[in-house]
């Protein structure tokens, strides 16, 4: 399977995923996001106090997750280059609201400068939270990663992996066949360094999302079925479970139209809308840094070409606070994504 | 095309109040009281509703606990199974009156 930009698909062209936002959104302009967001005083969206760092190393992958919102691949070039890292670390160190710096990708491991990187950060602030996003598989995919889960311990990092299910069918036909296999093996190399076991102070995440066009269940209950599952089968243990809705744009909309079930999946997002969860979106207290260093409300944005309503601070190398703080969030329909239901985040549910 | 049965209807559900409201909501009350969290998980209540749809053969049921059990985290197999459950019952519950056939024969037979 290749990415949509290698299949030179239309809607790898943000333009084009904008349009079908917009001119099919059911309700029209009527029911657009923005309109919710008056309807609760929330619209012009504005930032809370900084706290999550989002920076997206590049979009090349060893998968090709058929959801995959950055449509990442083996066949995509896309990598951050030291050069914007070390303006990333001026940024690190002078946020001192930053509690997060969430690395992400593609596979953030395959970029050649990752592990620079993440010392780096580590050696500038001993105190932040750094978490890394992890396919798992990636860590089986070429024995130089074998020793990940040793490198993720001695710099303290939080390990994030996506899971979509317990059981090889369902995982496989979104991420790919073996996948399932080769995450279970990863999971426990994981716990072997002592990611994910109780008081080990190694935190391992998973992140379960629905692989169709359904929104996801109570993240309790499915949490407490996966902690039973993996140990019961596997003998894995993890921390939490975060479960994300997935957001209409990439290749899970390329899905959704192609199944023809996009009018319907918006018709259910639209129908849980959650002024609760629209309060708490992570945009508000995230920014998220592209490969190319251009700085975006959230990752969904990033891959939107929707920049930072901030045309003088649009780039890490002008990075300009007192703008970012009071800029207005750029919106779109994809948003109802974040607010149905208990909402959804980088780190699960809002509501 | 007409059709008995059109998935746009089930969207119309809750609009059978128009016609007489107080029962109306009492049933969506206690249609919503029956499926919270209890002693049965709003998973397992979800594969039963599941497969009473079945046992019933109502499309609406069938399309709504569909994405209702996938979305409370149930995979294919389980449902599947669950389905056999209404589809084991409904046999079981015609062989088993087979036993008044067998009384009855027993009766007016030599
Ligand atoms: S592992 Fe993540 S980044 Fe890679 S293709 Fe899958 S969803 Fe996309
Ligand atoms: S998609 Fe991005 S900008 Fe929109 S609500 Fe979600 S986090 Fe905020």
């Amino acid at each position: 399977m290749k990415s949509l930009k290698a299949q030179l698909h239309s809607l790898a062209d943000p333009e084009e995923e904008l349009a079908i936002l917009e001119e099919r959104h059911p309700g029209g302009s009527e029911s657009s996001f923005q309109k919710h967001l008056e309807q609760i005083g929330l619209f012009p969206l504005r930032p809370t106090p900084l706290q999550i760092f989002q920076i997206n190393l590049g979009k090349m992958c060893n998968q090709v997750c058929k959801h995959c919102h950055v449509d990442a691949g083996p066949d995509r070039k896309e990598i951050m280059t030291r050069e914007t890292m070390d303006q990333c670390l001026r940024i690190i160190q002078s946020e001192s609201s930053l509690t997060t710096v969430d690395l992400t990708g593609g596979a953030p491991e395959m970029n050649p400068d990752f592990r620079w990187f993440v010392e780096s950060i580590r050696e500038i602030r001993p105190d932040v939270t750094i978490l890394v996003r992890c396919n798992l598989t990636i860590i089986l995919a070429n024995p130089r990663f074998n020793d990940l889960p040793e490198f993720f311990r001695k710099n303290q990092v939080e390990v994030v992996s996506s899971l979509p299910y317990f059981t090889a069918m369902k995982t496989d036909s979104q991420r790919g066949d073996g996948v399932f296999e080769k995450s279970i093996q990863a999971l426990k190399l994981l716990n072997e360094v002592g990611y994910g076991l109780k008081d080990s102070g190694l935190v391992l995440n998973l992140v379960y999302n629905p692989s169709g066009a359904f929104l996801p269940g109570s993240q309790s209950e499915l949490e407490a079925e996966f902690k039973k599952k993996l140990w019961d089968k596997y003998g894995i243990e993890f921390n939490s479970l975060f479960t994300i809705t997935n957001i209409p744009i990439s290749r899970f909309l390329e899905y959704l139209i192609r199944s023809d079930n996009y009018e319907s999946y918006m018709e259910k997002l639209l129908a849980a809308f959650n002024p609760v969860a629209a309060a708490g979106v992570m945009c508000r207290n995230t920014i998220s840094v592209g490969w190319d260093g251009y700085l975006y409300d959230c990752d969904f944005n990033q891959m939107l070409d929707l920049k930072v309503d901030a045309p003088k601070t649009s780039h890490i190398s002008d990075w300009n606070s007192a703008i970012l703080s009071t800029r207005t969030i750029v919106i779109n329909n994809h948003c109802f994504g974040c607010t149905a239901g208990a909402g959804s985040s980088c780190g699960g549910t809002i509501a | 095309m007409k059709t008995y049965y059109n998935p746009e209807d089930l969207k119309k559900f809750s609009k059978i109040g128009e016609l007489q409201k107080s029962m109306a909501d009492k049933f969506f009350s206690y249609y919503a009281e029956v499926f919270k969290e209890g002693a049965l998980t709003a998973r397992e209540k979800s594969l039963i509703a599941l497969a009473v749809a079945h046992a019933l053969q109502c499309p609406y049921c069938i399309d709504a606990y569909t994405t209702d059990t996938l979305e409370k985290g149930c995979d294919e197999e389980q449902m599947m199974e669950a389905v056999h459950v209404a589809a084991a019952i409904r046999g079981g519950a015609s062989l088993v009156h087979s036993t008044q056939m067998m009384n009855k024969i027993k009766e007016i037979s030599m």
